[in-house]
């Protein structure tokens, strides 16, 4: 196991160098460039590049910009005078990161129950509400359910406050925002896969043997059902960790996704590259572990030389 | 010899989208104590329909009783709630299936799927339940038991899944097992292994054993009686012997004729049945052989015929045994006789 950790982490590092590559020279080609603003004298505009490193060849950039990652240095921002992207990312990212747990722990949870209950009820008044809850996350956008919730919980009845990010009563909203669409998702996944294993032969199997409906769910159908939700879950899981630019946005919660647009509409090179990195490797670590999860439900994915 | 079983008069349907499937039509059976009773016949003629009756596992909905009676010991199955179904299953009757490399849980260790069967009844503690999971697995012929209790099906081969079905089936000390074709997926060698076990076992637990299967070859093997089913109904059964060597049935004689032999030269063809079997959903009016039978008269396309009893045990449903019915000689029959000398 501990060997094929190893070289999940080997290929891992040449996926973020790989993508560090592409974003280097992508950002570049883009027209324009951060200090292209009216208000700059051709001479401030000069002493920028020179501080950033901007008249040097774009080759020697780009490994004294590896050597700085190596150095867990993502240099300063273009935009956001004195700050580094380090201190931008270590302020945001915890906003980022309390919110998507919240909303991924409820909605994930939730999300498992609700399809359970819709594939035991298949058919039946529960199968068609949860149907109906499925299609209004996966088709209503984050920034509708949003602003309903303000509007409904905030503004009329008063329940939670409206935006900022100050207390846990702060945290339910947003949450709830965020979490819908993988709720639905979820829900739906794990339906679909109930219903496959429970035509499956071992469950035939299991009532043969004379145990209970309950059991046979709970022992037999969830653990084999629950795979294909942990694939989705990889993705789905980095990318709201690192926060989601709309639903911070409405709720005016200082976290990652706001820095991240921005940048791009700023063409803020350091930062893009830093949070495309940041967020990569996020993405990369939540794939290992759902590479690890995969072994631990089910056996026969374990890898050799446990 | 005491009848364990009695099924009467049984027909079993499914509702399907195109309309009601009638897979079981008024089928009488039963079984003795200790008794290996083969119920042969091709796919879809309605046996594994059968067998899952017994221990009622067909859906339901969609399957559905249409009449008869199933009693298990003065017990009538058909009508039973699910919740005494389960004190019968696994411990009064215990089930094989098919095929060994789906039939398991793939990510529960074979211990806890042979243990389970007590887990709910709460028999046992957690130290005599490992026991008699051991016991079961030796029984069977498992080595290394104490490693492979702790294994998971993937790490196992085809025929010691099998084994480990068997002893699911068997741990409850039942008094009928169920085996649905045990060993179609398998290979002819490890089939060989696998049906000795199960007979051996039969004979040392004095368990009554229904076996499924589509291989007369298996029948002959290890049943004392035999049930043959095409369309869903019995259309002969009989001891072991007149179904061999007294067939009455064209049915039967063909599935014999299209065995073939240790004999059969290298350019001699094998004789199939011509035709294919009856549509379900629509069952003929008549018998349901008559479309492929090279004996079919014109009432055997009116009337199902009734049961005609050769002997005590052996009857079978076909108008050739009707007195007005012209004799006729059933081909393999012969050939079997002569075998046997």
């Amino acid at each position: 196991m501990g060997k094929y950790i190893l070289k999940r982490l080997g290929i891992s590092l040449l996926t973020l160098l790989v993508l560090i590559t592409i974003v280097f020279i992508l950002v570049r080609l883009m027209p324009g460039d951060p200090f292209a603003s009216d208000k700059l004298t051709p001479e401030i505009r000069q002493n920028l590049e020179r501080y950033y490193g901007f008249d040097k060849p774009i080759i020697v950039q780009y490994f004294t910009y590896i050597k700085n990652i190596l150095n867990g240095d993502f240099g300063y921002s273009m935009k956001y005078i004195n700050q580094s992207v380090n201190t931008i990312i270590a302020d945001s990212f915890p906003y980022s990161f309390d919110l998507g747990m919240r909303g991924l722990s409820v909605s994930i949870s939730l999300g498992l129950v609700l399809g359970i209950i819709a594939a035991l009820n298949r058919g039946k008044t529960l199968d068609y509400m949860s149907v109906i809850i499925a299609i209004i996350g996966t088709s209503v956008p984050d920034f509708i359910i949003g602003g309903l919730l303000q509007y409904f919980f905030g503004i009329k009845w008063g329940l939670f406050p409206v935006a900022q990010y100050k207390g846990i009563e702060y945290t339910i909203l947003p949450s709830i925002a965020l979490g819908f669409y993988t709720l639905a998702m979820v829900s739906r996944i794990m339906r679909a896969s109930m219903l496959e294993v429970v035509q499956q032969d071992y469950i035939k199997t299991a009532k043969s043997k004379g145990i209970s409906n309950f059991r046979i769910t709970a022992k037999h159908q969830i653990r084999n059902a629950i795979m294909p939700v942990v694939t989705v879950l990889g993705p789905t899981v980095a990318s709201v960790l690192t926060g989601t630019f709309v639903v911070e946005s409405i709720f005016a919660i200082p976290g990652m996704g706001k820095y991240y647009v921005q940048s791009v509409q700023n063409l803020d090179y350091s930062l893009i590259l830093g949070m495309t990195v940041f967020y990569g490797a996020f993405l990369v670590l939540a794939n290992m572990v759902v590479d690890i999860l995969y072994g631990v439900i089910d056996p026969r994915i374990r890898v050799a030389g446990k | 010899m005491d009848k364990i079983l009695e099924v009467n008069d049984l027909s079993f349907s499914f509702h399907t989208y195109g309309g009601i499937v009638k897979s079981v039509r008024g089928i009488s059976f039963d079984v003795g104590e200790g008794e290996i009773v083969g119920i042969v016949g091709e796919s879809g003629c309605g046996k594994s329909v059968t067998a899952q009756c017994l221990v009622r596992l067909n859906p339901e909905p969609p399957g559905f009783f249409e009449s008869g009676s199933i009693k298990y010991k003065g017990q009538e199955i058909t009508t039973m709630s699910e919740h005494e179904l389960r004190k019968i299953r696994g411990v009064e009757i215990g089930f094989i299936f098919q095929d060994p490399m789906t039939s398991l849980n793939p990510t529960m260790k074979i211990g806890k799927q042979i243990e389970e069967i007590f887990i709910q009844r709460k028999l046992y503690n957690k130290k005599e339940l490992k026991e008699k999971a051991i016991e079961i697995l030796k029984l069977v012929g498992i080595s290394d038991v104490e490693r492979r209790y702790n294994q998971y099906p993937h790490e196992l081969s085809g025929g010691m899944k099998q084994r480990i079905m068997i002893a699911i089936a068997l741990v409850g000390n039942p008094s009928i097992v169920i085996a649905d074709e045990p060993t179609t997926s398998l290979d002819v060698t490890i089939e060989a292994q696998i049906l000795d076990l199960l007979k051996d076992l039969q004979k040392k637990l004095k368990t009554s054993v229904i076996l499924i299967t589509h291989d007369l070859g298996v029948i002959a093997k290890m049943c004392d009686r035999v049930l043959v089913m095409y369309g869903g109904k019995i259309v002969e059964k009989g001891n072991a012997d007149d179904i061999f060597y007294n067939t009455k049935h064209p049915y039967t004689s063909g599935l014999l004729c299209s065995i073939a032999s240790l004999e059969t030269k290298k350019n001699e063809e094998l004789e199939p049945i011509e035709g294919t079997p009856p549509d379900l959903f629509s069952p003929p009016i008549g018998c349901p052989f008559a479309a492929r039978c090279e004996y079919a008269m014109e009432i055997c396309y009116e009337t199902i015929p009734q049961e005609y009893k050769i002997n005590e045990e052996h009857s079978t449903l076909c108008w050739l045994e009707h007195e007005y019915a012209e004799k006729v000689t059933l081909p393999c029959k012969k050939q079997y006789e002569k075998e046997a000398i």
